[in-house]
């Protein structure tokens, strides 16, 4: 049962007055105009015992993925693919709001709307992850860690699971005469086979002002979240509204058409975030 | 041993026509009843071609749950479900995560209508099953839910319809049932309150080009008025007039 | 119907959200102003003449008001108040003080909740409602307190005026025709005195006939056939 949340923290009135004259002038609390993303920073491999991994900061939210890979069975409606599971947990370390216990509405949520716009668009050759047809297969367990919540798990997380997912090597195996497989966990070979690369873009409804990547002060006096995936070509490979508010007809064009925008910004602002973790690391 | 569907070969056919006949901007017959329970403060039943959907409201009352009581509007709960036998194979009746999502994504949908802040500290309960599940079920729970919180008599700004948008075959449909929804290329569900032109649901599963997604959403709210009018016709229709 | 108006009132039904036009009067929760245009929030019947519109709610519930009189059914009791079931989203709290007049001079005995228990019928006043708590009740005041005869039946809310009729009609056949006293509450709650059970009988069965068949034509006169029907077969 989904209930109106109810222990949402309190943006005082002078916060949120300030936050919205300032849209008015075109700006944002932290400096930023109204379609940049937060500042970008991507470390991959950071988990070395996974099969891939990446710890994305976008501005002060934290998210960690992990990809796990372990030996399975395919579904019986895709016999000749892998298959792909997406968990996300919003850890109460991570914020105050955030209570124990196992993944709630918007913990499934955000796992779903990543699993979606991952499975949609092929992003992940999962064919390329079959062993034996209809028997064996590999099971890719990408897990979404939320550490950090300054607004938006959606977009950071995206990021953190295309760089885990780039970034993730298939274990070696052998298969014994009597067809069990012995994986060697510890030697790590093919690089995973991606087909198309997918980022999230959220918007929130300020007043009359659609605000890119916003932060949690923004979330919290937002009427409305739009969060759109989209692939490199500009198709739009997901879309979910999350939030309790509305779109007329004309505000919903535009959020589309500035996401799409930002769409671009967030491919390059993580080839640069990769490019520096590769020189790093 | 699972039964698996087979992906139709193709979703229309040379003369333009859909799998069960109908042409790309064709809905299925939409029906709604209200009233139809008696325990209940209100109810409708709805159904969207073979889908059938069954909501009941209560309240507003005493939340069930104190720790969810606000002091300055009502909590809505919003329970969406599928009946075990409401789908192709028995479906466990323990709430899967895609029914947590959509209890969510329903409440969403409802709350930018329903006039909350006039009872504080109260709850605001819908209870959604789905009886019979053939594509687009969580648009036609919206649309339950909305008659239904209208039976109840709870105030509220406007109604709401849904309907989900789909594409097969590189077209874009409208009203997609079940194998156009599982085979196919998109699944939109959109609703909105079109007497406060307010678009409160919209998801996409699937892949669309800006344009496609543009032209889906005008091809939704068109059919979305003619649902809410249906409803306000049910609604009025449960009424006899004093003639006198 | 009445033929010395030039123009009869153009009666029709609204549904949430679509324009109510003209309204007399301010109608409170059930009319929403959105961007300028009034609109009707629950299922309505509008009564519209040429100068003026009166709009009816047709569904709803009741919500506590002060000054109303209503009657509430006690649920369950803390260490100083009861708790009525007032036929409302909020219970109304009824305070043990207020109950023994204390202000007024009485005293509270020692064994306060075995005068009110759970399960009786209580007639009060609402002295005070807002937002922030629950509805206070007072029964100091002529004609409130515990219900001690009789029997409570319960109707929806939007039934009360047609089980009162236009200018007390409907509640003058009533009291004629079965003989018995009828206090109609504002919460949906109507409280019946009657000579015997017979006639007791006769009256719940007729208000439950007016709450089904409150949007037909020639109810009143039905009703008055009716409850003389019924005294016949039972020769009461």
């Amino acid at each position: 049962m989904s209930y109106t949340p109810y222990r949402l923290p309190v943006v005082s009135r002078i916060k949120s007055e300030s936050l919205i004259s300032m849209l008015k002038r075109g700006l944002r609390s932290d400096q930023r105009d109204l379609v940049s993303p937060r500042n970008i920073t991507i470390e991959v491999g950071v988990i070395e015992k996974a099969n891939g991994s990446a710890l994305v900061k976008l501005g002060k939210t934290q998210v960690m993925v992990g990809v796990k890979i372990e030996p399975g069975r395919p579904f019986p409606d895709t016999p000749d693919e892998g298959v792909l599971q997406v968990n996300s947990e919003l850890v109460p370390m991570a914020s105050p709001v955030f209570e124990p216990g196992p993944p709630d509405e918007n913990a499934i949520e955000l796992a779903r709307v990543i699993d979606r716009s991952l499975r949609d668009p092929k992003a992940i050759d999962l064919k390329s992850l079959v062993i034996r047809p209809g028997e064996k297969a590999w099971v890719l367990w990408v897990d979404v860690y939320v550490l950090d919540y300054d607004g938006n798990y959606f977009d950071a997380s995206m990021l953190g699971v295309m760089a885990a997912l780039m970034n993730t090597k298939l274990p070696e195996y052998e298969e014994t005469e009597s067809g069990e497989l012995i994986v060697h966990r510890d030697k790590l070979a093919t690089p995973l086979k991606l087909n198309k690369r997918v980022v999230l873009v959220t918007t929130a409804k300020i007043g009359d002002y659609i605000v890119v990547d916003p932060n949690l002060d923004e979330e919290l006096i937002a009427d409305a979240r739009l969060i759109l995936a989209f692939d490199e070509e500009g198709n739009i490979v997901g879309a979910q509204k999350s939030s309790i508010g509305g779109y007329t007809r004309s505000e919903l064009s535009r959020a589309i058409e500035v996401s799409r925008k930002a769409s671009q910004i967030y491919f390059k602002l993580l080839d640069q975030a990769l490019q520096l973790g590769k020189q790093a690391g | 041993m699972s039964r698996v569907k087979q992906r139709p070969e193709r979703f229309i056919d040379e003369m333009g026509r859909r799998l069960d006949g109908r042409l790309p901007d064709e809905m299925r017959p939409v029906d709604i009843k209200v009233g139809v329970l008696s325990n209940a403060d209100g109810s409708a039943l709805v159904s969207y071609g073979k889908t059938k959907v069954i909501a009941a409201v209560y309240g507003p009352r005493e939340p069930p749950q104190r720790f969810a009581i606000l002091p300055d509007r009502a909590s809505l709960f919003v329970r969406y479900h599928m009946a075990p036998f409401s789908t192709e194979e028995r479906k466990s009746p323990v709430p899967t995560r895609r029914e947590i999502e959509l209890s969510k994504v329903v409440r969403e949908a409802l709350e930018p209508v329903v006039l909350s802040e006039l009872f504080p500290r109260t709850a605001i309960e819908v209870y959604i099953e789905v009886l019979q599940s053939d594509g687009g079920t969580r648009t036609a729970s919206v649309t339950a839910a909305s008659a239904a919180l209208a039976d109840a008599g709870i105030p509220m700004k406007g109604l709401v319809a849904g309907v989900a948008v789909g594409k097969v075959d590189g077209v874009v449909v409208l009203d997609i049932n079940e194998l156009e929804d599982n085979f196919g290329d998109a699944d939109m569900p959109v609703a909105a309150a079109p007497d406060l032109g307010l678009i409160t649901l919209f998801q996409l599963n699937g892949v669309m080009t800006v344009e496609e997604m543009q032209r889906g959403i005008d091809m939704a709210l068109k059919v979305i008025s003619d649902i809410v009018e249906k409803e306000k016709e049910a609604l009025k229709g449960s009424i006899e007039v004093e003639a006198e | 119907m009445s033929s010395e108006k030039p123009q009869a009132p153009r009666k029709y039904l609204l549904a949430p959200g679509e324009v109510v036009e003209g309204l007399s009067e301010n109608k409170g929760i059930y009319v929403f102003d959105y961007g300028g245009v009034k609109r009707a929030t629950v299922l309505g019947l509008v009564e519209a003449s040429q100068e003026e519109a009166n709009y009816i709610p047709l569904k709803g519930f009741y919500f506590p008001r002060e000054g109303d009189i209503v009657i509430g059914l006690v649920t369950s009791h803390g260490a100083a108040n009861w708790f009525l079931d007032i036929n409302s989203p909020y219970m109304g709290v009824l305070s043990v003080q207020d109950f023994f007049g204390v202000k007024q001079g009485g005293r509270v005995p020692d064994d306060p909740f075995s005068y009110l228990k759970i399960g009786d019928y209580v007639k009060a006043k609402i002295v005070a409602f807002d937002r922030t708590r629950d509805p206070v009740l007072t029964v100091q005041d002529k004609g409130l307190g515990r219900v001690v005869e009789g029997t409570v039946v319960t109707v929806k809310p939007v039934k009360v005026p047609r089980v009162i009729g236009k200018k007390g009609s409907m509640l003058e056949i009533l009291r004629s025709s079965t003989g018995c006293d009828f206090f109609v509450a504002v919460n949906g709650r109507i409280h019946i005195t009657c000579p015997n059970e017979l006639l007791q009988e006769i009256a719940i069965m007729a208000i439950r006939m007016i709450e089904e068949q409150s949007h037909l034509a020639g109810l009143t006169r039905r009703i008055k056939e009716f409850i003389e029907e019924e005294r016949k077969v039972r020769g009461v």
